[in-house]
């Protein structure tokens, strides 16, 4: 039964079965097929990269969350800490890193005695300027242990079992980003201190462990990405986030009012209108020209501070959050608006008493979509300043938090993924998944703010 | 009170063109229509009349299967055309409906030129193997829907910039094009003015000849001006169903009377 | 004083005032507050702005007018032979405030007399010594000129935050005295609140306004000043882009426009067919169950921020790319970052704002044109390709165009993905760079403001500004008409 056969007007004539589909049917049958797999297709690319795209975050991110740490039994030595026995502070500050370090490679290469490691490190020198124990500890290690003691002298002359961070390179070692073949272009680590790592292992002394510093620590040099951590950026985001909080609602809520409820239909309302929703399409990065021009030359506040960050993203920010109130108060019906003026309340009464209060939670959820989206904006703060800095102190109060230079959590992932130690690419994965956490549960908040209060009229 | 004395009407059964036994349509929860048994036959006009909501609309629909784009309709029973299940799995809809035509009660012509809205039936059934012979197809659908003097100078217009009455016209010449041999009608005048509603009525009398013309209409006179056979739904329920003349001068069921008399509405 | 205590006083001060205006009203009215013309709260209110809205307008102004009014007067100072031949006035006033800045450190730290920081001359004292001692770390000594100008600036400064204190504080008290007089009970307290609360509002909705202006004055006035420097010819038509702070920079914006326009071309390839495509299946074909599950997660792809992709780009989607058209595979390909790298991550990221925008225009096809196409027999493909695609059309171009103005502006996924090299290559696998980076690059180095090398960016700013708002401005229109077509 082919199509051809038949005359044209036949399939439409009567006494054709509808049991029977013809060939034009089933073709036309297969393109609807096909059109459908498309769509089903799209659906599942658009799906898929989102999986990829978490995926490659979770997977490269959380091992930011764990550490590698030594645990080391460490002898503080009164008479290398406190030659004069006096116990003072002020002899005891005197007392450079360099003197600590000794004290962390003897414990070490008491580990390896302990252990009865054969290595050629334990041969190993514990006095001098540099050891070839070294490259297997972090840095920071020895400017910890003299924190410990400064903050409580009376630990002299004990021996205090402590958990000391590896280097980047042993941490990336135990994680798998460095291999045996990576390693043989490391100028600092080679096999032998691999071979010794294994061993330690092996008998407990190197574990790995969940690194609360990643989240409340500071950010560190590039020497250091095993010490490196977003609590810093992130009180830097939370300044931020106040200031935009502070100004953007009352500002947003402000102008959609008047616009809704008060504005005049004329010429300047129009202008206001167009203009607001050409804002919203600005590209961000313009808004960082605006707040470098504006704030930093012209008024002179001081760059990098959160302050200048929140202010730039409450103004990209703010048509984000007129929209949403403006559309929550257009829901209200206008025959409450009726009602409160028939009792005798003015307009703004009735505007203030009735309406707004049953526009609020959309218009808190609309303005938790637009604190979630100035959180994570980072292109803006790339011209006031926030990359390029090292946040590496906590601000000292409240007004050094806004004014004091800060990062922010995009701007530190940013700044992270320009260094040149692969060790820190883990640290933007993992300051990524903070992130991430932070705008979700911002998110369902929002939704969650919509379930409980969303009202049909 | 009524246009055309009915007895003067020259009343011919038909062959049945398409019957409903034990027909039941529910919306999730909501049971729209309840056992309808219903024979309508060829070459005749059927009106469903009743109050808004009684389920002749939701009925009508059952016929071509348009129930189906919506994802909480179910039907069950079952509704033959020439003896054959409409509901049987093997059945494509798309065949279904290009002999089940259907026109709504707004105008509803697309976005494109008039000649288009005509032709888009034969295209996508592929019924015309020319342009010529599409030409024809189109001109003779416009003929049909009693609208080709009004637009045979401007085929390339858009179809939205006619008139609400030439618009419905349209859409009714751009149903037969497909050749259907069921002509579904839902309120096809309500949106119309008075004048617009005497040219779809006439042509209404006219497809007859043709094809088997189910109408859905609110307004009684309309039903008794255009229609041989009317059935009265009441609340999901075939109530009476019979020769036009029959239910308007003599009906059975007091709910009957009590709406065409206008107490019930 | 500082400003916190000064804003602090005037915050305490209206409260003060609502209590005695409240009072004072109800008081009149012997205690019983239906004789009073309004609710006592308006007559505390009405104390309440009468104090707080003049005394913080002033204090705003004053903070934005002292730094230019003192900058003015102290820049006349420092004569032109002060300034050196690599610097300019604006550098050379920036080491004033410094070493203004400095000196109150020092006065604060108690290093130094309040006298002695007035009167201390650079031929004496080794200025840059002192003030290294408190932690101020200046960049070259400090000259005579400049010493006395800082000296002066602190003078000034200090003078004038007294005198803001004073004003503020005055300001504040007159309107705290003038709203108490007025609190009796048959002044209408309401009115005067509501309208002054009108002005607020209006207040508000202008500030979207002053942003406008605000972008278009900073940048306008920096173009001017960059086209003084630069050749305005040289700058549009230019085809090499090699910036050297050293000067003879050329500064062509046409490989920029080539890497921003190739980028969003791909981005646009590769977000339009499966955005739309998603949106037809999501809103034509796709069971509410799936459609429930499948929107929010697509929608997850726009609410990650930018900066996430930029680093996918970076990091796993550009060494992806090696390895199939680098040199162990199709040798295509010199590096991970590339056109292809940033265009695609930018497609991932701009599925969502296509298929959202299309699922609104399709939803926005009133249904009788779908039933119209259905009834005469058509399949669902066939009305959506026939019927609803042509009928969307319009919407569909708006929304396709603000994405691509959403393509252009963005700034992250180039800046991490698309490399640095300005170059007028078709090679899709080739670096390239765009306006977003090339602003940030300019701006984030150490460059003088003042330098063309800088100010180019705002020149760059001005053209994606115009660019993108053209485009959007055109988008909304016809999505705007669309709508409009159909309500």
């Amino acid at each position: 039964m082919t199509d051809a056969a038949k005359t044209p007007t036949a399939r439409g004539a009567k006494g054709v079965s509808l049991l029977a589909p013809d060939a034009h049917t089933r073709k036309r049958n297969a393109a609807e097929a096909r059109f459908r797999i498309y769509g089903l297709v799209a659906v599942g690319i658009g799906l898929f990269f989102l999986v990829a795209l978490l995926s490659s975050i979770v997977m490269n991110g959380i091992g930011a969350f764990q550490q590698t740490g030594y645990r080391l039994q460490i002898e503080l030595r009164e008479d290398v800490l406190d030659k004069t026995g006096t116990r003072d502070i002020e002899n005891i500050k005197k007392v450079k890193t360099f003197a600590y370090a000794q004290l962390i490679r003897a414990a070490m290469l008491r580990e390896i005695e302990k252990a009865g490691i054969d290595t050629p490190l334990a041969q190993a020198k514990v006095t001098g300027f540099s050891s070839d124990l070294d490259p297997m500890m972090s840095d920071g290690a020895r400017a910890h242990l003299r924190d410990l003691v400064l903050a409580d002298p009376g630990l002299i002359g004990q021996t205090i079992e402590l958990r000391l961070l590896a280097s980047s390179r042993v941490d990336g070692y135990l994680k798998g980003r460095v291999s045996r073949d990576s390693i043989a272009r490391d100028k600092n680590l080679d096999t032998v201190h691999l071979d010794l790592v294994d061993a330690l292992r092996s008998v407990g002394v190197v574990n790995t462990a969940f690194n609360p510093a990643f989240i409340l620590g500071s950010d560190a040099s590039d020497a250091r990405p095993e010490q490196a951590g977003m609590g810093v950026a992130i009180l830097g985001s939370l300044f931020m986030m106040l200031v935009v909080l502070v100004l953007s609602l009352p500002i947003g809520v402000a102008s959609s009012i008047y616009l809704e409820e008060f504005a005049p239909k004329n010429r300047f309302t129009d202008l206001i209108e167009v203009n607001i929703s050409n804002l919203a399409a600005v590209p961000s990065i313009v808004f960082g020209i605006l707040g470098l021009a504006v704030f930093i030359q012209f008024m002179h506040l001081p760059q990098s501070a959160p302050l200048v960050g929140g202010l730039v993203l409450t103004l990209m920010t703010l048509p984000t959050i007129i929209i949403a109130t403006r559309a929550s108060l257009q829901s209200v019906p206008p025959s409450i608006r009726d009602a409160a003026l028939g009792v005798g309340a003015s307009k703004m009464q009735a505007v203030f008493h009735h309406v707004l209060p049953l526009a609020m939670p959309g218009i808190l959820t609309g303005t938790i979509i637009g604190l979630a989206q100035a959180l994570g904006e980072t292109a803006p703060l790339l011209l006031i300043g926030m990359v390029g800095y090292i946040a590496s102190n906590y601000p000292d109060g409240v007004a050094s938090g806004f004014l004091d230079p800060n990062s922010a959590m995009p701007a530190q992932i940013f700044e992270w993924a320009k260094r040149a130690d692969p060790a820190f690419y883990e640290r933007a994965w993992g300051g990524i998944i903070i992130l991430l956490v932070v705008l979700l549960s911002m998110n369902f908040i929002a939704i969650l703010l919509r379930r409980r209060f969303e009202r049909r009229w | 009170m009524y246009d055309t004395p009915f007895l003067e009407r020259n009343i011919v059964t038909q062959e049945v063109k398409i019957s409903a036994r034990d027909c039941q349509v529910h919306y999730g929860d909501n049971h729209a229509i309840k056992d309808v048994n219903v024979d309508i036959e060829d070459k005749t006009v059927t009106a469903f009349i009743g109050p808004s909501g009684c389920g002749k609309s939701t009925f009508l629909r059952c016929l071509n299967r348009m129930n189906d784009t919506i994802d909480i309709c179910r039907v069950e029973g079952r509704i033959t055309l020439d003896g054959e299940d409409i509901y049987d799995p093997k059945v494509d809809p798309v065949q279904l409906r290009a002999k089940v035509g259907m026109v709504f009660q707004k105008p509803n012509p697309f976005p494109k030129s008039i000649y288009d809205n005509v032709a888009y039936g034969p295209k996508i059934h592929g019924l015309a193997r020319s342009k010529a012979e599409l030409d024809e197809i189109v001109e003779k659908a416009l003929r049909r829907g009693a609208i080709w003097d009004e637009v045979k100078d401007r085929l390339t217009a858009p179809g939205t910039g006619l008139s609400g009455g030439q618009q419905q016209r349209l859409c009714i010449a751009r149903a037969v094009a497909t050749e259907p041999e069921v002509l579904l009608m839902d309120e096809p005048c309500s949106a119309l003015d008075p004048i617009a509603t005497a040219q779809v009525e006439e042509l209404i009398d006219e497809l007859r000849e043709q094809y088997s013309v189910v109408i859905v209409t609110h307004s009684m006179q309309q039903a008794a001006r255009v229609s041989q056979k009317t059935a009265f739904f009441h609340m999901g329920s075939l109530v009476e169903f019979g020769e036009t003349g029959q239910i308007f001068t003599n009906p059975r069921d007091p709910r009957t009377e009590s709406y065409i008399t206008g107490r019930i509405g | 004083m500082p400003l916190l205590w000064l804003v602090l006083i005037v915050c305490a001060l209206a409260a003060a005032g609502y209590v005695i205006g409240r009072g004072r009203a109800l008081a009149g009215a012997g205690g019983d507050a239906r004789t009073l013309h309004s609710l006592p709260f308006y007559y505390g209110a009405h104390v309440v702005l009468l104090t707080l809205v003049p005394a913080l307008s002033v204090l705003v102004l004053w903070l934005l007018i002292q730094p230019m009014v003192i900058e003015g007067r102290v820049s006349g100072l420092i004569p032109d032979s002060a300034i050196p031949e690599s610097s300019t006035r604006d550098l050379v006033m920036s080491d004033v405030r410094r070493v203004a800045d400095g000196l109150d450190v020092a006065v604060a730290q108690g290093a130094m007399t309040p006298a002695e920081a007035r009167q201390m001359r650079s031929e004496f004292t080794d200025v840059r010594a002192r003030l290294g001692q408190v932690g101020v770390a200046l960049g070259a000594d400090v000259g005579p000129q400049l010493l006395r100008a800082a000296q002066r600036y602190r003078t000034l400064t200090g003078r004038g935050n007294l005198l803001k204190t004073g004003a503020v504080l005055l300001v504040a008290l007159a309107g705290f005295g003038l709203a108490v007089r007025r609190s009796r009970p048959e002044f209408r307290a309401r009115n005067v609140v509501e309208r002054a609360v009108r002005y607020l509002l209006i207040f508000a909705a202008t500030l979207a306004i002053l942003t406008t202006i605000g972008i278009v004055l900073s940048l306008v006035f920096n173009t001017i000043e960059f086209f003084r420097l630069y050749p305005a010819r040289d700058f549009f038509f230019g085809t090499v882009w090699s910036p050297s702070f050293g000067g003879g920079s050329q500064l062509g914006v046409l490989p920029l426009l080539w890497g921003t326009l190739y980028i969003s071309v791909i981005a646009l390839a590769v977000a339009v067919p499966i955005g739309l495509f998603a949106a037809v299946y999501l809103s034509e074909y796709a069971g509410s169950r799936t459609r429930a599950a499948a929107k929010p997660l697509l929608e997850m792809l726009a609410g990650i921020p930018t900066i996430v992709y930029g680093l996918f780009a970076l990091l796993t989607v550009g060494p992806l790319l090696m390895r199939v058209f680098g040199d162990g595979g199709l040798g295509w390909m010199q590096a991970g970052t590339a056109v292809m790298t940033a265009g695609l991550v930018m497609g991932i990221m701009l599925i969502p704002f296509v298929s959202s925008l299309s699922d609104d225009i399709i939803n926005a096809v009133p249904q009788s044109m779908r039933d119209g196409s259905l009834g005469l027999g058509a399949t669902k493909s066939e009305t959506v390709k026939q019927v609803v695609l042509p009928a969307a059309l319009p919407g569909i171009v708006g929304a396709i165009l603000l994405a691509a103005s959403r393509a252009i502006g963005e700034t992250m996924i180039v800046v991490l993905g698309a490399g640095a090299a300005a170059r007028l290559s078709t090679n899709p696998f080739d670096a390239m760079t765009t306006v977003t980076a090339k602003i940030v690059s300019q701006l984030t180095g150490d460059a003088d403001f003042a330098s063309p090398e800088a100010l180019v960016a705002f020149a760059l700013g001005m053209t994606l500004f115009v660019i993108t708002l053209g485009l959007n401005v055109f988008a909304l229109y016809i999505v705007r008409r669309y709508r409009e077509q159909y309500e």
